[in-house]
């Protein structure tokens, strides 16, 4: 009885601080909602005996989304003054098609046949990820990291201000770079 | 707490995040929407993973969803960085030169 309580009231602020990051007026009121939102599926998972995995997701999304208010802080010059952020296109169309989506996917979730249980849950839900992982799935984590590996490097090409190839051309070819403070050894 | 009320909720979540992502103009927003979608989608997996099959091969899928949840955040700052960068705006109207 009380794991239902905890499990509407979090489900209720999850969704209620899901609603808030697009309705209010600051974005780092934003940013903060949709980390409570975050913190309140993270406490959900751990209901469902998702220890790691709950943990993990609560860890990683406060740091995400404290590292994103400073982020929109910076870069995001509207808003400075708490004025109304009614910053949306296409909410007409918006609000029909996820109000339609929602009643389509809880028609889904309370109208299909799921199936009862199979198998039960091991014993030590973390150790079991653990050995998984280190075992038969080391496949999984092998390509995701390859993935996050690629993905620094990309964002990095993408986020830097100047790479080599504004420095020496195109084809790297240019025998003296191109800085716009020249300095430097033999420069 | 059933399959079914996970779901709900999850459907709950990933239906506002969908707002978000279809109305918001500024590309922070459209990526904390995308945020809310992959928030209820581990919800959905997990209560999925939970009532039906809670075999400890199901949760390496939640481990790949917070990974794509991470690629996303990454490269959707440094596109924001980007565009921010060469045209001095953070919104989706501004960047339409893929656009069909």
């Amino acid at each position: 009885m009380v794991t239902h309580l905890v499990f509407w009231g979090l489900a209720v602020v999850a969704v209620l601080a899901g609603v808030a990051v697009f309705v209010v007026n600051s974005m780092a009121r934003a940013s903060y909602s949709l980390a409570l939102s975050f913190i309140a599926v993270g406490l959900q998972l751990l209901l469902l005996q998702q220890l790691y995995v709950g943990v993990l997701v609560i860890l990683m999304m406060v740091m995400e989304m404290a590292i994103m208010a400073v982020y929109m802080n910076m870069f995001m010059g509207m808003n400075p003054a708490m004025m109304s952020m009614n910053m949306v296109h296409g909410a007409r169309h918006a609000l029909p098609v996820s109000v339609g989506v929602f009643l389509l996917l809880a028609a889904g979730a309370l109208f299909a046949p799921w199936p009862s249980r199979r198998g039960s849950p091991p014993a030590d839900v973390t150790a079991a990820l653990g050995m998984e992982l280190m075992g038969p799935k080391m496949l999984a984590m092998a390509g995701v990291g390859v993935v996050m590996a690629a993905t620094i490097v990309s964002g990095v090409v993408l986020a830097a201000h100047r790479t080599r190839y504004d420095r020496f051309g195109d084809d790297l070819r240019r025998p003296r770079p191109a800085d716009p403070q020249p300095g430097g050894v033999g420069r | 707490m059933t399959v079914q009320t996970v779901l709900l909720v999850a459907a709950a979540l990933i239906s506002v995040g969908l707002y978000g992502t279809l109305s918001q103009q500024v590309v922070v927003m459209v990526m904390m929407g995308l945020e809310l979608m992959l928030n209820g989608l581990i919800l959905a997996v997990a209560g999925l993973w939970w009532f039906c099959a809670p075999d400890p091969s199901g949760q390496v899928l939640l481990l790949v969803i917070l990974a794509a949840m991470t690629v996303e955040m990454a490269m959707g700052f440094a596109v924001a960085t980007s565009l921010h960068r060469i045209r001095r705006s953070d919104l989706t109207d501004t960047a339409t030169d893929l656009s069909g």
